[in-house]
């Protein structure tokens, strides 16, 4: 039994319906979990896990 | 509108200026601020933007203050192949948020802010109580910021 934070407050997990999902691509990792109470969405938590980097080139000319 | 992942073109003449420097495990003048699809964000992006910004929940525009956890150091110290790299924490929202993507900027003070990066989400992402913002591993090789 646990406490889940919801739109109406908190609530015990065992009285709500839990559904979960995820997004895995080249670019993000992303989770996210719902709650739902009598066909309402009441909790939806989402984490981006981000995958690429922003990355600067450093270049220097060549003396030919 | 659009948001295109990369560092910013003033960011580039900016950190080669001095303009920039994140080796401060106390600097609090990174920030990251949300944005949706209606924003319009890429590399002639040069300071943090109302238009297009997330809102809702905890989130408050301008965003919030980011962590540097990684100060620039080299990894992968072997050769052409070295890289630089730093990071931030991860950031966490609470409450009913949508954002596609996102802005990391300097705050300058007075009002005026310097552009970094942008980051893309690649599509809407949605919480209704939480929405977390992670960062990739620190290393040479993912962390968000590096220079090869």
């Amino acid at each position: 039994m646990a406490l889940v934070n919801t739109t109406k407050g908190e609530m015990d997990d065992s009285l709500l319906e839990k559904k979960e999902g995820f997004v895995d691509n080249d670019d993000e990792y992303t989770t996210w979990v719902e709650y739902w109470l009598d066909g309402e969405l009441v909790h939806r938590s989402v984490h981006v896990q981000l995958k690429k980097s922003v990355v600067l080139s450093a270049a220097t000319a060549s003396f030919e | 509108m659009s948001l295109t992942q990369g560092a910013t073109n003033s960011f580039k003449v900016g950190l080669a200026s001095g303009d920039f420097s994140f080796d401060s495990l106390v600097d609090t003048s990174y920030k990251i601020a949300l944005y949706t699809g209606n924003a319009n964000l890429g590399p002639d992006t040069t300071a943090y933007t109302t238009t297009g910004e997330a809102s809702g929940g905890s989130y408050v525009a301008g965003g919030a203050t980011l962590t540097i956890t990684q100060i620039p150091t080299l990894g992968n110290q072997t050769g052409s192949t070295a890289a630089a790299y730093w990071s931030f924490a991860n950031v966490t929202w609470t409450g009913a948020i949508t954002a596609r993507g996102a802005l990391i900027y300097k705050d300058l003070g007075g009002g005026s802010t310097a552009s970094v990066c942008v980051l893309d989400f690649g599509s809407d992402k949605t919480s209704v109580n939480t929405f977390v913002v992670q960062f990739p591993t620190s290393a040479y090789n993912t962390a968000i910021l590096r220079i090869a």
